[in-house]
């Protein structure tokens, strides 16, 4: 008899820049609101996750927590997916009862943050870095052109995610860019890394952010009166830490993998989502998720965001915060793409959109490096 | 708001260190050779050196010298100066006459002018202590020459 296992509290910390909030105390805050959320004090917390820096006993000791789960996972910017994963096997094992998942990140002010590691005898460094790559913009870049060349979608079609981002983003308050933008606008921003604008890439910001998992038995007896989000399926999948190693230039594999674990639990297939959130780091990354996890054919990814299908009124919303791109991005956007899920589902989102039962997350860590999905439902 | 011009130094760039199961393919580069290493089972050549085969796990492994041809792969044109890159730097990947993929510079072309599978050769730039594989656009004569 598995046991069936929930989301009971989400919060987030303020987003922005928060030049006076160190990296620790923006985990310590978010797990605070998340707490709250759920209606729970920090002493019926058994399991803790969150990332390697600062890491879950930092931040459970901060907490005042002890726990007797413990999940470090640091895969990039998709870690967040795959510590729900990972709780959900541990709630429905019997390790833990109520898992809080921690993230924060001081990507703008860099307030008690380590600095970049500058190792030059990694893999990343002895095979990537040597050829001027300044962080993400730089790499997570590189495989765009090919995908362009092979598929039938265009240069104007990767501006069209940036325009269609920022129509939700111009409805949400807490987003950070608001002002709704044009193809034109996106294709003559600053050139980053041709053909990436400066519009065409994800910002950088401070902020944090928790969940609290747990059973739904649990969630039902001891929780808030906030609608319960169940999770109804899970995948996870990694492949290169090197963006040149890739299999393909021109697909995600994990993003392929971690979707059909997660379509094949919950028993659901793309027709029967609602609502879409594709870490997207890069305007090219959500065309590769809507492709590679089958939303749409091959090299049709790039016409059905041109045409609307997405954006406010469309008939598959998606990103509906205004993603890494407009919201915010951290550096582990990961946390946020549930976050926007999770209202969604509850109905309290800033650009609500009507009906949503079904939500699907897609995280990306790393340069197409790791992936998690999460399909995410307001019934059980 | 000023614009930096970035030191255009190849002696300033970021430099590579090697860890003992690279030592051979750092040790060629500096030497002017591209050498990867090959699955005697597979006949693979694969990169980057690891010590076993990622295709069938074998550590029956050679070093071989590739022949530095490749394809022009995939790029960007960076607008973001690293320390001692010039301004526009093309990051590209090329795929190897022996199969593999690397990650790299395309050097001596006009970003304008790229043209994805054009034919590229290796060439190697001097940093601290490492010598890096780049490569730069084949002349278009070139095979023309060698085939008569
Ligand atoms: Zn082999």
């Amino acid at each position: 008899m598995s046991r069936e296992v929930v989301i009971m509290g989400a919060a987030e910390t303020d987003i922005g820049k928060l030049p006076t909030t160190s990296t620790l105390e923006l985990h310590v805050e978010g797990a605070r609101r998340a707490l709250a959320d759920a209606n729970l004090s920090k002493d019926q917390v058994d399991g803790i996750a969150s990332v390697s820096v600062p890491g879950p006993i930092q931040v459970s000791h901060a907490l005042g927590i002890t726990p007797t789960y413990v999940d470090g996972t640091g895969v990039g910017g998709s870690s967040f997916l795959f510590h729900v994963r990972h709780a959900t096997a541990a709630i429905k094992a019997g390790y833990a009862d109520v898992v809080l998942i921690t993230h924060g990140e001081s990507g703008r002010s860099r307030v008690g943050a380590p600095p970049y590691p500058r190792a030059n005898d990694s893999v990343m460094a002895q095979f990537e870095m040597p050829y001027g790559i300044v962080g993400p913009p730089t790499s997570f870049t590189v495989p765009a052109r090919r995908f362009l060349h092979e598929t039938d979608n265009t240069l104007e079609q990767l501006a069209e995610v940036a325009v269609a981002q920022r129509r939700w983003a111009s409805r949400n308050p807490r987003a950070m860019f608001r002002d709704e933008v044009t193809v034109d606008d996106v294709l003559g921003a600053k050139m980053i890394a041709d053909p990436f604008t400066l519009l065409m890439c994800c910002l950088v910001t401070d902020g944090g952010g928790a969940l609290v998992v747990a059973s739904r038995e649990f969630a039902e007896a001891h929780g808030s009166d906030k609608p319960l989000v169940h999770i109804l399926g899970t995948g996870e999948a990694a492949t290169t830490p090197l963006i040149s190693q890739m299999e393909d230039m021109t697909r995600c594999k994990q993003f392929t993998l971690s979707s059909q674990a997660a379509f094949k639990e919950s028993g659901t297939s793309p027709a029967d989502i609602d609502h879409l959130m594709i870490y997207d780091a890069f305007a090219h990354v959500p065309l590769y998720g809507l492709e590679d996890m089958g939303f749409v054919g091959r090299g049709e990814s790039g016409a059905f965001v041109a045409d609307g299908h997405t954006s406010p009124g469309g008939r598959l919303p998606m990103n509906t915060n205004g993603g890494g791109m407009s919201y915010t991005h951290t550096g582990m956007y990961g946390m946020f793409a549930i976050q926007e899920s999770v209202r969604q589902l509850r109905g309290e989102a800033a650009a609500q959109v009507d009906d949503v039962s079904t939500s699907l997350v897609l995280g990306n860590g790393g340069m197409f490096m790791s992936a998690a999905t999460l399909i995410l439902a307001n019934q059980p | 708001m000023t614009t930096k011009t970035p030191e255009v130094s190849p002696e300033a760039r970021f430099a590579p260190r090697a860890t003992p199961e690279t030592q051979p393919y750092w040790d060629a580069t500096a030497a002017g050779r591209l050498d990867l290493p090959r699955c005697r089972p597979c006949d693979q050549v694969f990169f980057y050196p690891r010590s076993s085969c990622p295709q069938c796990g074998s550590i029956d492994l050679e070093w071989v010298t590739c022949s530095g041809k490749g394809l022009l792969h995939t790029y960007v044109v960076s607008h973001r100066p690293a320390p001692g890159f010039p301004v526009p730097t093309v990051i590209a990947v090329v795929e190897l006459e022996e199969g593999p993929r690397m990650m790299t510079n395309l050097v001596d072309a006009d970003p304008e002018t790229l043209e994805l599978d054009m034919p590229v050769e290796v060439r190697f730039e001097q940093r601290t202590g490492a010598a890096v594989p780049v490569f730069a656009p084949v002349p278009e004569n070139a095979g023309k020459e060698v085939a008569r």
